[in-house]
């Protein structure tokens, strides 16, 4: 089956100052990142602030252009395509519905935008493919002509997802798009979209910082920190067997409600990861509980120990032998 | 009730009736503001001694019925306020959304402009441009519209680079929507309310600045009946008769106070309801 | 023994005529943590606002009993209000960043923490400030004195809060979401500290939270809100064994769990949103939402108890279940 999307060595760098006479401040926030999703998959990315998942959204999208590498949907270069075309293909799901919708436009304008930048659609024509998506995502149609902000969160989120899914396009980038959401919101939201993708044979990349949320949509899970992947699987093998000691850490800080089982210890330490400042070697090595003397000269970049992406030098291709060597 | 919504009223009030004592001033006027008559100059105003039903507000130097004048000098202010900042904030909205919105090296283009802008001497320039061209309306409403929009262009500069970092600016692009789309649809009703507020500093400034250039006899020519021109004819009489000032430069006061009052209302109103 | 804090019967009104807390009653014993849990809106931090008099301008309290060991809240002056903050009574918020002054370093702001309440030189109060910096698990005290908010991480800058609340040996620390905008592994860091330091210092914590695992995980007593009342009160035990309002229900559906829910499944969810509630509100805040609502639930939701010390707010018996009330 061939890929709905590939992204190949992607890299983005962003330069900039300390004041006047500082010193280069260069923050490689996408840092060579490549992978390839099946059409109707769901490739969760999760990681924490700052290791650059919401940039590798925007850079996918086009938003921000890449500093190296290309992306390709359907095998076509998203950056030889003009606008038009590009908004056929991919289109985004932001995490803030409060800011993503213009709190100067009527729902209709807003879900109807991407039909009328196309410029070969009728008022009629784009007013029923409004009030279609509308029922589609659970809004009533007297919703059309009102104003975001006599909506509550979760109508903005679903107002948001009607947009990105009116010119049905091949992919939606998700930045986030529960959280900002309360918790019976965010399962409504949820569970709209898991049921959009099934109706509309979507491929989603989801980015979260919540994996919970990821494990109950995703297919495919990547892990990322500092700019790059340092692990990816299918979601089920990700959860069940954590292979890179980054991965074991955001599992055991999931707080599930389970009572009497105490916080967990996720034996990270307390240096902060820095973007600007990327560690030589294993880019994880100042913050992993079981680095060793050549973790922070040798880089374990490209490796895939049992043919998983697993970044991590201390992993090898028994896969028994590395739950003896973390504690989880 | 509050102090708040008082001083707006006032200023709702204020512009209000000068617009339509501007606007009906042919209706309203008792006499005709240009219409000499040497018999009848200097009166005073009808609440001193030696004032006369007949002349409300007293006459001139040349006999002329002052409250006539200044009805038709309200309309001068208003047109050159209103057509200096519709000119000047042509000017500014444009550079300034250009430069917020693509930043870089339209940018610089853009902050240069308006640092050039702010280091040109406006009374010396004005000056200068009526010395080549001659003075008329017209020319005082081109030279301070193409002088006055500096704050245009700094405000909407920086309300648009907040706009732009918002998602529904990312929307919009990943939408396929066009530039221009982005810029007029997007981006300019969000900065709006910044901009009337901006709108109404100016129009008070372009008043006294019209004021200010007919007073140094480079604004409008006479006889046009402007507040500024009527206070540099009477300033040779302002010792013993110090009406004649007295009256035009209470008027453009209250004027200024009013606009002034009415755009820190705006402010108030526009500023909050914007984001729930 | 008398509890550190106790509320009963906490009303706070704003100045537009919300109710936002309708009649909540708590209490936080020596050494307990006391989980505030709810969504936004449903007043929890209105609630612990109430109790410091932090409210905004416009709203106002009452209260049946508001008392911290023997003080009456409700009596005590402004000035002795302020002399108990940030005393005995201490308070951390979600975002370190507006609750420390940029202008100030750690150190100087720690330190001021202690001398406005003590009779203590300031070369004392940075030696205790170093102490507890230290103890909320930050390398190199000495030199985070020096620096200043923002040249620390997001988590550092809530160990440094933490450290400023404990520096005049509180009873009662308030924490109003003290993780909400921090890394889940610095959050996992962080909730590990205060059950630590809670049990070193037998602090008694009313820790204010929207999420349910971190309820699970740090809490001994449990006061689901909705609407501005506790709708459910229980033990964390009896509570995630036997939740029995129908929105601490809801609630609990609404959350996939790793390797517990299942992902061809929908999620539980709650249609509709909060009610506003005005001055007139009557009958049960949740019964627009609920599944299981009768006529009788627009008058009245009474009290009901489940079990000795699980008490809950809903006509449903405490044995109901989603088939039978259908």
């Amino acid at each position: 089956m061939s890929a709905a999307i590939e992204v190949r060595g992607l890299r983005r760098v962003f330069r900039g100052r300390n004041g006047l006479f500082g010193a280069e401040r260069v923050v490689r926030a996408v840092d060579g990142i490549g992978f390839s999703l099946a059409a109707g998959d769901v490739l969760g990315i999760v990681g924490e602030s700052g290791c650059g998942k919401s940039t590798l959204g925007r850079v996918i999208m086009g938003l921000l252009p890449p500093s190296e590498g290309e992306v390709l949907v359907d095998g076509k270069r998203l950056d030889t395509l003009d606008r038009r075309a590009r908004a056929r293909l991919i289109q985004p799901v932001f995490q803030d519905p409060f800011s993503s919708l213009n709190p100067r436009q009527t729902i209709e304008q807003i879900v109807g935008l991407p039909l009328a930048a196309q410029g070969d659609v009728s008022g009629r024509q784009r007013r029923e493919r409004v009030m279609e998506m509308l029922s589609r995502v659970g809004l009533s149609p007297e919703m059309a002509q009102r104003l975001p902000a006599q909506l509550s969160g979760g109508q903005r989120q679903r107002v948001a997802i009607a947009r990105a899914l009116v010119l049905r396009p091949r992919i939606v980038v998700c930045d986030e798009p529960t959280s900002a959401l309360d918790v019976s919101v965010q399962a409504q939201i949820l569970n709209l979209l898991a049921e959009l993708r099934h109706e509309l044979g979507l491929t989603y990349l989801f980015i979260s910082h919540n994996l919970a949320v990821v494990e109950h949509i995703a297919t495919e899970v990547a892990v990322m920190y500092l700019g790059r992947f340092v692990e990816q699987a299918p979601v089920d093998d990700l959860f069940r067997t954590p292979r890179h000691p980054y991965t074991r850490a955001l599992l055991a800080s999931v707080l599930t409600p389970e009572p009497g089982r105490g916080i967990p210890d996720v034996g990270l330490g307390e240096a902060y990861p820095d973007p600007a400042n990327i560690p030589p070697g294993c880019r994880f090595h100042p913050r992993c509980p079981i680095a060793e003397a050549r973790c922070r000269t040798e880089s374990p970049e490209g490796r895939r120990p049992n043919g998983r992406l697993v970044e991590c030098l201390l992993v090898g291709d028994d896969v028994a032998a590395d739950s003896l060597r973390v504690p989880a | 009730m509050s102090l708040r919504h008082i001083a707006f009223g006032l200023g709702v009030l204020i512009v209000g009736v000068v617009l339509v004592a501007g606007v009906l001033a042919p209706y309203i006027a008792p006499h005709d503001p240009f219409a000499q008559d040497l018999m009848q100059r200097m009166i005073p105003p009808e609440w001193m001694d030696g004032g006369s039903a007949l002349h409300p507000f007293g006459t001139d130097q040349l006999g002329r019925d002052y409250l006539s004048r200044l009805l038709y000098g309200a309309r001068i202010s208003l047109l050159i306020g209103t057509l200096a900042v519709v000119t000047s904030g042509l000017i500014g909205i444009t550079l300034g959304i250009l430069g917020g919105y693509f930043g870089g090296r339209v940018d610089d283009v853009v902050m240069f402009a308006i640092t050039c802008r702010l280091s040109i001497p406006l009374i010396l320039v004005a000056l200068t441009v009526v010395a080549f061209v001659g003075s008329s309306l017209t020319v005082v409403v081109l030279t301070l519209g193409l002088l006055l929009w500096d704050r245009f262009a700094v405000v909407a500069r920086t309300t648009t680079m907040q706009v732009r970092t918002l998602d529904y600016i990312a929307a919009a692009q990943a939408a396929g929507a066009s530039r221009l789309h982005i810029l007029s649809r997007e981006v300019l009703p969000n900065i709006l309310s910044h901009l009337v507020v901006v709108a109404t500093l100016e129009m008070a400034l372009a008043i006294l600045l019209e004021a200010a250039l007919s007073f140094l006899g480079l604004g409008v020519p006479p006889p046009l009946p402007s507040w500024g021109l009527m206070i540099a004819e009477g300033k040779d009489y302002m010792f013993f008769s110090p009406w004649v000032i007295m009256i035009p430069g209470i008027a453009l006061f209250v004027l200024v106070l009013g606009i002034n009052l009415l755009g820190d209302g705006l402010r108030d109103m526009l500023g909050a309801g914007r984001r729930p | 023994m008398n509890a550190v804090l106790e509320v009963a019967n906490l009303r706070v009104a704003f100045a537009n005529g919300t109710q936002a807390v309708r009649g909540v009653s708590l209490k936080v014993e020596r050494g307990e943590t006391h989980c505030l849990v709810g969504e936004s809106g449903c007043g929890k931090s209105v609630s612990s606002l109430a109790v410091m008099n932090l409210l905004a301008r416009g709203a106002t309290r009452s209260a049946d009993v508001l008392r911290f060991h023997d003080t009456d809240l409700m009596k005590l002056s402004e000035r002795h209000m302020a002399a108990l903050r940030g005393d005995k009574l201490a308070m951390i918020f979600q975002e370190p960043m507006t609750s420390l002054n940029p202008a100030y370093t750690i150190g100087s702001q720690m330190a001021e923490a202690l001398t406005r309440h003590r009779r203590v030189s300031r070369a004392k109060a940075l030696d205790r400030a170093a102490e507890l910096l230290g103890r909320v698990g930050i390398t190199a005290p000495g030199m985070r004195l020096a620096q200043y908010p923002h040249q620390l991480s997001g988590g550092l800058r809530q160990r440094v809060m933490i450290a400023m609340a404990l520096m005049c040996d509180p009873e009662l620390l308030i924490a109003d979401e003290p993780t909400t905008a921090l890394d889940v592994t610095v959050q996992a860091q962080i909730l590990r500290l205060l059950q630590s330091l809670q049990r070193e210092l037998g602090l008694a914590l009313l820790l204010i939270t929207h999420d349910l695992g971190i309820v699970a995980r740090m809490a001994q007593r449990v006061s689901v809100m909705y609407a501005g009342e506790v709708v459910e009160s229980a033990s964390a035990e009896a509570l995630f064994a036997q939740p029995t309002h129908p929105y601490t229900r809801g609630l609990l559906a609404c959350i996939p769990i790793p390797g517990a829910s299942r992902r061809d499944e929908p999620l539980g969810s709650i249609p509709g949103v909060v009610p506003r509630i005005g001055p007139d509100f009557q009958g049960c805040g949740f019964r627009d939402r609920c599944a299981h609502a009768a006529p009788i639930c627009a008058q009245v939701a009474p009290l009901q108890h489940a079990a000795p010390g699980h008490d809950y707010l809903c006509r449903l018996p405490p044995d109901w279940s989603a088939a039978e009330a259908a």
